[in-house]
């Protein structure tokens, strides 16, 4: 049987509003670093455009979106594939340490990024 | 000769299914794929087994996959579904299949006894019966006509991996039938019911159920319907 104890929010609905709000922060934040590439950029403008209290922020808000969107989309994938049904008797085993694993990695990550932007 | 490919599977005699292959003479006429299945049957191999009844796509009985695609095999034309003078029937997808074309379909109707597909209403019964105005009988329409085919259900990636949790595209079709039902007072609890990260959010909109539905039906609509209501609801 699968469980939804490892699920983001633990609410179908909760899960789906926020992978879409998430996406939106996403698209919005990869445009603004797309745009800020095309119109061309060097170290030192790259540097202090980073240094501001809003593109801190914004960059904060950015891997947080993606944590939780990545969550909430590996975990769709995983009770998807990686099953009893599916694998056989692993299957339950397999999924628990994959969902286990990317919650450790995107923590890592959020961390990571926190400690590179506030530097 | 039109070259037709059966899946062919008695779990009590074979180790594994196989497909066999059959030469039908169709005398040119574009017959629907239940008419070449039934002379098979007829004058080739009596074994042949599947399901069928009123061979007029309003029973749902005979939902087969058909060259690649769900469908009712009494109302799809060769036309419609040979190509290269080949015609290839399996069962429908990602049900356990009990003898060749025939599947158990117990997952499908679990799902669909979940919905509670049925009126709920506590209020006093009135003296006659619960009326409706044409507006709100106007919103059962693309709902109340399906059939129960399941060519939906089992065209769904989504049911195929999570058949006991996810509700399916019948089943919630039937889910919103009641909803939007104007007659019917438990729209809280059947909401309740389906806020669950399976029941109704397992549906990623692929819209195969749209594409396969012989009734021409949009389950993928309702479910944005359910999506909306639930939204609404907790918010």
């Amino acid at each position: 049987m699968v469980t939804q104890v490892t699920s983001f929010s633990r609410s179908g609905l909760s899960d789906w509003l926020i992978q879409r709000v998430t996406s939106l922060i996403l698209l919005s934040y990869f445009l603004c670093i797309a745009g800020t590439l095309v119109a061309g950029v060097d170290y030192a403008s790259w540097h202090a455009m980073h240094q501001t209290t809003g593109m801190r922020i914004f960059t904060l808000l950015a891997v947080l979106s993606l944590a939780a969107h990545a969550w909430i989309g590996l975990w769709a994938v995983y009770t998807d594939y990686l099953t009893e049904r599916m694998l056989g008797p692993w299957g339950n085993s397999l999924r628990r340490i994959c969902q286990l694993g990317t919650v450790f990695l995107l923590i890592i990550y959020v961390l990571w990024v926190i400690q590179v932007i506030w530097r | 000769m039109l070259q037709v490919s059966i899946y062919r599977y008695n779990p009590e005699a074979d180790g594994a299914p196989r497909m066999e292959d059959f030469q039908v003479d169709t005398g040119g006429k574009d017959l629907m794929v239940l008419d070449v299945l039934e002379m098979i049957k007829a004058d080739q191999d009596t074994s042949v087994t599947y399901r069928r009844s009123c061979r007029e796509g309003v029973c749902g009985s005979d939902g087969l996959n058909i060259n690649g695609k769900n469908g009712l095999a009494c109302i799809t034309p060769l036309s419609e579904a040979v190509k290269n003078n080949k015609l290839t029937i399996r069962p429908l997808p990602g049900l356990p299949v009990i003898r060749d074309l025939v599947v158990d379909m117990s997952l499908f109707y679990a799902q669909y006894e979940k919905v509670q597909p049925y009126l709920q209403n506590n209020t006093p019964a009135p003296a006659i019966e619960r009326l409706q105005t044409p507006e709100d009988r106007a919103k059962l329409d693309g709902l109340y006509e399906c059939i129960l085919c399941a060519c939906c259900s089992t065209s769904c990636p989504s049911f195929w991996w999570n058949p006991d949790r996810f509700i399916g595209p019948a089943g919630l079709l039937q889910a919103y039938r009641f909803l939007a039902d104007s007659r019917d007072s438990a729209t809280d609890d059947r909401l309740a019911k389906l806020d669950d990260p399976f029941s109704v959010f397992r549906c990623h909109g692929i819209q195969n159920c749209v594409n396969v539905c012989p009734k021409g039906l949009n389950p993928t609509k309702a479910i944005g319907h359910i999506r909306t209501m639930l939204l609404n609801r907790a918010t």
